[in-house]
């Protein structure tokens, strides 16, 4: 009995002892400047195999909420980052814990999968949501699929920061044709990815047109990407001389080690998603010379946003920041000037925000330069357009091309 | 040409399941149950060898000695608190401990090493094989895999067929009352066998990450479904049975990939699986056993 009660008065002790710390976090809220702050949600996978990217956008988003919050101005922001581990169904649940918190604006999610889903249940709360660097368009909707049919409509209140899947397998191959960097193409994708694949299509479709010659498309799955030993062997023996990966750096890390155990050395032609690959822990940056990869986004530019950006994220996270927190900076700035353009207080509900911060990202009038391009414009489709940088792996860092 | 490569890279990565499957079975054939942790055993041991390699600088073959024994004492302490309180539960019990288990390790490793991928440094370091003017290469990594694949599983069977312990097992393995009654010491028996599997887990892990050398802390869970089906597949408690098994489903995912679909590939391989298992229920080397009530 005596037991009993010990334990029974040590779970009191503890329930009140939370109660109190609870109590402390909300007067800290209501008592400071939290009336003022609009808040802003932020979603992406900080652990799993796409780590890199949600950590990525998450720091850069806090640097960014807290350059604009040392400003004299009226709007200021509170951020709040729920982990989604790149997956869907978690990815809602972040996004239904952040609805609970309050979240006026969405700056997510990070990558695609998930975004497909967030995107349509944020569009039908009319939640505005600017994605850092989610780029298929079934995040913004209103693109006819391979078929010409309609199967996703446009969700009005979805914005991209990075460019579509389309335009990125369309410049990819506008870009090898340009500069002539392969006669013989092979291609390797994810086709359980909706990422990947999007940039596939997009590209062979260019390809025929531009009649660049592709000699070998293999794919993989989530569940099957540790063996690529096929897929080289059959780009080897159709002797492509290069080798396009429209996919994540974690796969590709794997296929750049594999190809070269094969002794099969092609150039290397990657996009955005290939970005990271530099700061996996203990990887050979040997395996990566050479490497071509589409991205918005230079750490070693030397323009004073970037320098100014790259500094504070060094100091900050002892790390260099990569394409997605370009993009995810860019992103706070972008709401912040909508909001400023706008009169955004943090008064209005998420609705009427979104209707205000619609009107302004699709008006002509509204330009942005940051960190991933200068003058960027967004149409109502909620693609961004802006122009891509060319980049190649020399000596373990990104060299512009 | 490309049918040998194709072979080829088909038994590299098979003698990867064949490894880690030999793990499974050994587990399997004694102490009946399916450990589903042995996937994240590996995992740990890659970690441990990956650990002392590059932050302690220690030879790799120091590392995979280290690896053996944090694995070893692994397991026989996940045994100890895990799967002996239920010895005397029913079978689906255990089972569900054992994915517990499994998951219980992969989030531990989560919080220790965290998500961000590590790319681990191949124990392996001679040139791989070339022939034909480079037109068929033989990876060094596959070679070793291949080789230490036919050492284990001689060991092993020489292990459970000669030595005092071996026989234990088997009597454990085949009537735990009966072996009891013998003066065998079944506990101490399911012990060894475990810590037998783990130090082979250790030795698998390193071995698939010197192949595939992404190291995350889900990097066991699925080759360790892939070897359990090519345990299943060989004839699950046979140790021969086992590299069979893993070797064939290697060359059957690769040249499904190859020639058939690179994205129906793990679907044929399962289907070719329920065919062997339809036709042959105890796999393919598995003994028939008919039981007596």
């Amino acid at each position: 009995m005596k037991k009993i009660i010990k334990i029974m008065s040590i779970a009191l002790v503890l329930v009140m002892m939370l109660a109190f710390f609870a109590g402390c976090k909300s007067d800290t809220n209501s008592g400071g400047t939290g009336e003022t702050l609009i808040k802003i949600g932020g979603i992406g996978p900080t652990t799993g195999k796409a780590a890199l990217y949600g950590q990525a956008v998450k720091n850069a988003m806090e640097i960014a909420v807290e350059e604009i919050n040392a400003k004299d101005g009226n709007v200021k922001f509170e951020v709040k980052f729920e982990d989604d581990e790149n997956d869907a169904e978690k990815s809602v649940n972040a996004y239904n814990i952040l609805k609970d918190w309050g979240m006026q604006i969405l700056c997510g999610t990070v990558t695609t999968t998930p975004c497909i889903a967030v995107s349509t249940v944020a569009n039908n709360d009319s939640v505005f949501t600017l994605t850092p660097s989610a780029s298929s368009t079934d995040v913004i909707g209103g693109y006819p699929d391979a078929d010409g049919n309609m199967t996703i409509a446009r969700k009005d209140t979805i914005y991209q920061m990075c460019f579509s899947d389309p335009n990125q397998g369309t410049a990819s191959a506008q870009y090898i044709k340009e500069q002539n960097l392969g006669t013989k193409i092979a291609v390797i994708y994810n086709n359980s990815d909706a990422y990947s694949t999007g940039i596939y299509q997009k590209f062979q479709a260019e390809a025929d047109k531009l009649g660049l010659e592709i000699v070998s498309v293999k794919t993989f799955t989530d569940d099957s990407d540790t063996d690529f030993t096929s897929q080289l062997t059959d780009a080897k023996n159709a002797e492509a001389d290069l080798l396009f990966l429209p996919i994540y750096y974690t796969p590709a890390s794997l296929i750049l080690a594999q190809a070269k155990q094969m002794s099969y050395a092609p150039k290397f032609f990657g996009v955005d998603g290939m970005d990271g690959i530099l700061s996996l822990e203990n990887f050979d940056t040997s395996l990566a010379e050479g490497v071509m990869l589409l991205t918005p986004f230079t750490a070693d530019a030397t323009d004073e946003l970037t320098v100014n950006f790259v500094t504070k994220y060094k100091d900050k996270y002892g790390d260099v920041p990569n394409q997605f927190a370009a993009d995810a900076y860019d992103c706070i700035y972008a709401l912040y000037n909508a909001c400023v353009n706008q009169g955004i207080t943090a008064d209005m509900t998420a609705a009427q925000i979104s209707e205000k911060l619609i009107a302004e990202f699709s008006s002509s009038d509204f330009t942005f330069s940051g960190l991933t391009g200068e003058n960027m414009t967004w149409s109502t489709s909620g693609e961004v357009t802006k122009n891509p940088k060319g980049m190649v792996i020399q000596n373990g860092v990104y060299v512009g091309l | 040409m490309t049918f040998l490569s194709n072979l080829i890279n088909g038994i590299s990565l098979g003698s990867v399941y064949a490894i880690i499957a030999l793990g499974y079975t050994m587990v399997y054939g004694i102490a009946k149950m399916l450990n589903f942790a042995h996937g994240d055993v590996i995992m740990v041991g890659a970690y441990a060898s990956y650990c002392t390699m590059i932050y302690l600088g220690w030879h790799p073959l120091l590392s995979i000695l280290f690896s053996i024994v944090v694995c070893t004492l692994l397991g026989v302490i996940i045994e100890a608190f895990a799967y002996k309180p239920l010895r005397r539960a029913g079978s689906l019990a255990v089972l569900i401990t054992a994915i517990g288990v499994s998951y219980l390790l992969q989030n531990v490793a989560l919080l220790i090493w965290g998500s961000t991928p590590k790319v681990f440094t191949s124990v392996v370091n001679f040139e791989p094989l070339s022939f034909f003017g480079g037109k068929l290469t033989i990876t060094a990594e596959s070679i070793v895999t291949v080789l230490a694949c036919i050492v284990i599983m001689i060991c092993l069977t020489l292990f459970t067929q000669k030595t005092k312990i071996g026989k234990a097992m088997r009597a454990v393995s085949e009537d735990k009352d009966a072996a009891e009654l013998m003066g065998i010491n079944v506990n101490t028996t399911i012990s060894i066998t475990f810590a037998v599997g783990s130090a082979l887990a250790a030795v698998a892990g390193v071995l698939l990450c010197s192949s595939y050398p992404t190291l995350v802390p889900t990097t066991g869970s699925m080759p360790g479904i892939k070897a359990f089906t090519a345990a299943v597949f060989g004839g699950i408690g046979s140790i021969p049975g086992a590299m069979l098994g893993g070797i064939l489903l290697g060359i059957i995912e690769i040249f499904s990939k190859s020639y058939i679909s690179t994205s129906l590939s793990d679907a044929i391989v399962f289907a070719v699986l329920i065919l062997v298992l339809l036709i042959k229920p105890t796999g393919i080397l598995g003994k028939k056993i008919t039981e007596k009530v």
